[in-house]
């Protein structure tokens, strides 16, 4: 009896992981999909690679070649104190990537467990949770860091929880639609009169069916989480000196905007298209995993 | 009806403005140290630390604290900023006027101009400009508005010379900000027009009415464009946030006058009355945009008004 329960949960991990593995493999399928998805496998490949890739540290200052224009050996020109610009916009990677990354990894965890938990078990707990999210839902992401930064103060740690808290509102949201709407399926039903617990239910048979979309919207999520950590960044809130970090660069090129212009363009071209890249392959796979009207209904 | 129904929205807007009012009150409690350290200047005397914390009550529980400051902020006290040494109120009426012309603008040319462009693109149906026009709202949503603006100001201030590069004077100095709010703007309320005009045009009512012999442009005008106005509008609304959240940012790359560069420049010099006194005024400004977007979609549309009320 044990072993035919285990292989069947077995069985049902192995096809929802093939399942996924197939919906990536479609989203890979397309021109456009191979092309955005490339890209976004090499700049991880490249912050993770960072110091083997890097033609010159990323805080090595030659004040004598200060300014200097895109060419050999700085093939996209220095900043005004001399540093190499290509290196420092990949050793950016590293700080955009990881904490978009992280903060969206928080604000998915958080927004789901409270999403789920206010749809399965609705009430007084769902109507408190989902006072708050709407509240925050319709302030700008920008709006909600600040006041955030305002209270922990500029660095990377607060800009790394100012966008998991602007993108929880989200979370919660999708997740909350996806369980409403399955739980009123027949087979949860079943479960139900089976006498199965509501951990159960929630995570062996609600979950699993409610995950795509949010992980979608997550990935798309970190997208719009590197704009605003740039933007937090520029306004000089974000990574400080001498972290490289996209933002943070082009906010100290600013001063120099007319004599060295690519210490500004440089970093925003990576930022815009890296967004663009994030934003073609979750298409892709809204379209390979065939939810976009799940994703509609939040 | 809709009266009734624009009465309870204005009543649901209170608890929230309670809660908002909170979080941004707790904002100098929750920092780390003495609140009257983040409240005033560095140095000053015992009898201006006196003075300060027998004007908050900072002797007294947070409730009454609370009270406290919320009462001052309906007499229009907002404290005094730490740095420019002179009243919030005072520097706040000197901004708000900027933003709220830079936002207007902006918002009006989103909306005009994405109108357009949507409905060019959903009866054009020719790929070129569909193509086109997928490309600009794909643009328009994911590059940053800071880096927008630098790039248009080294364009067009510093190689064609035709706009100045940053200040408030004259009407030159508005239009490059107002393209960089409006650029994603544009893009938004495009793509939104182009779905619900296409989703329209599938009704059986339009197939009613073509099959009635009118005109594609009178269909287009009289019967699918009002049709489709209703997501318009709801979108629209959203806007009016992100719009001043866009001005935030476009305000301080620009070095105009405003909120948004009060905000971020009082932030960086941890000038707490002033951050208190904008994040305040952003949010308040935001939650008036969405009810008067609330209330544009429910004299649209009464079955909004049934349902709410």
């Amino acid at each position: 009896m044990t072993g035919t329960v285990s292989t069947k949960r077995n069985m049902a991990a192995r096809s929802f992981d093939a399942f996924a593995r197939m919906s990536i493999g479609r989203a890979f399928g397309s021109v456009m999909g191979k092309v955005a998805g490339g890209f976004i496998i090499l700049l991880v490949l490249t912050a993770f690679f960072a110091p083997l890739i890097a033609p010159f540290d990323y805080a090595a200052q030659d004040l004598a070649n200060g300014n200097s224009p895109p060419g050999w050996p700085h093939l996209l020109g220095t900043d005004e104190f001399g540093r190499d610009v290509l290196s420092r916009v990949i050793y950016g990677a590293r700080t955009s990537l990881s904490v978009s990354g992280t903060a969206i990894a928080i604000s998915m965890t958080v927004g789901m467990t409270l999403g789920a938990a206010a749809g399965y078990f609705g009430g007084f707990f769902e109507r408190a949770v989902m006072t708050v999210v709407d509240l925050t839902w319709s302030f700008p992401d920008i709006l909600i860091a600040l006041i955030f930064v305002a209270i922990i103060g500029p660095g990377l740690t607060s800009t790394t929880f100012a966008i998991a808290i602007a993108y929880l509102a989200q979370f919660t949201r999708l997740t909350r639609a996806q369980i409403v709407r399955l739980k009123r399926e027949t087979f949860i039903e079943a479960t139900i009169n089976l006498g199965a617990k509501p951990a159960h239910i929630l995570l062996k048979h609600l979950m699993p069916n409610a995950i795509a979309p949010v992980i979608v919207v997550g990935m798309l999520a970190i997208g719009d989480g590197i704009v605003l950590e740039a933007t937090l960044g520029f306004f000089g809130l974000g990574a400080q000196p001498p972290t490289p970090s996209w933002g943070a660069m082009m906010s100290s090129g600013t001063a120099q905007l007319f004599l060295s212009p690519w210490v500004i363009i440089f970093p925003g071209i990576v930022v815009a298209v890296t967004v663009i890249a994030v934003n073609l392959f979750g298409d892709e796979l809204i379209r390979a995993l065939d939810i976009r009207d799940r994703l509609r209904g939040a | 009806m809709l009266l009734r129904y624009t009465f309870q929205r204005i009543l649901m807007t209170i608890p929230v403005s309670i809660a908002i009012s909170v979080v941004i009150f707790m904002i100098v409690r929750l920092l780390p140290g003495d609140p009257i350290d983040n409240l005033i200047r560095v140095g000053s005397s015992p009898e201006a630390r006196a003075n300060l914390v027998a004007k908050f009550g900072l002797d007294q529980s947070l409730i009454s604290q609370y009270a406290t400051w919320v009462g001052a902020m309906f007499r229009g006290d907002f404290g005094d900023a730490i740095v420019l040494r002179r009243p919030v109120a005072d520097l706040i009426a000197q901004n708000l006027p900027y933003s709220l012309n830079l936002g207007a603008l902006a918002f009006l040319f989103s909306s005009v101009f994405g109108m357009i462009l949507g409905t060019v693109s959903a009866t054009t149906r020719n790929p070129i400009v569909e193509r086109f026009v997928r490309g600009f709202i794909l643009l328009g949503s994911t590059v940053p508005g800071f880096w927008l603006a630098l790039l248009l100001i080294l364009l067009f201030s510093v190689h064609l010379g035709w706009f100045p590069v940053s200040g408030a004077r004259g009407w030159e100095s508005l239009v490059l900000p107002v393209i960089t709010i409006g650029f994603g703007g544009i893009a938004l309320v495009a793509r939104v027009t182009r779905v619900a005009l296409m989703d329209a045009g599938r009704e059986d009512f339009v197939t009613l009415l073509h099959a009635k012999g009118l005109s594609r442009s009178t269909i287009l005008w009289r019967h699918l464009l009002p049709h489709a106005m209703l997501p318009v509008v709801t979108i629209l609304a959203l806007r009016i946030g992100w719009i001043l959240g866009g001005a935030v940012t476009v305000e301080f790359v620009f070095g105009r006058p405003g909120l948004g560069s009060l905000l971020i420049r009082a932030l960086g010099q941890r000038d707490y009355p002033v951050v208190q006194g904008c994040l305040l005024m952003l949010a308040l400004a935001v939650m008036l945009g969405t009810l008067i977007g609330d209330v544009a979609q429910a004299a649209m549309d009464p079955r909004i008004r049934e349902a709410k009320s």
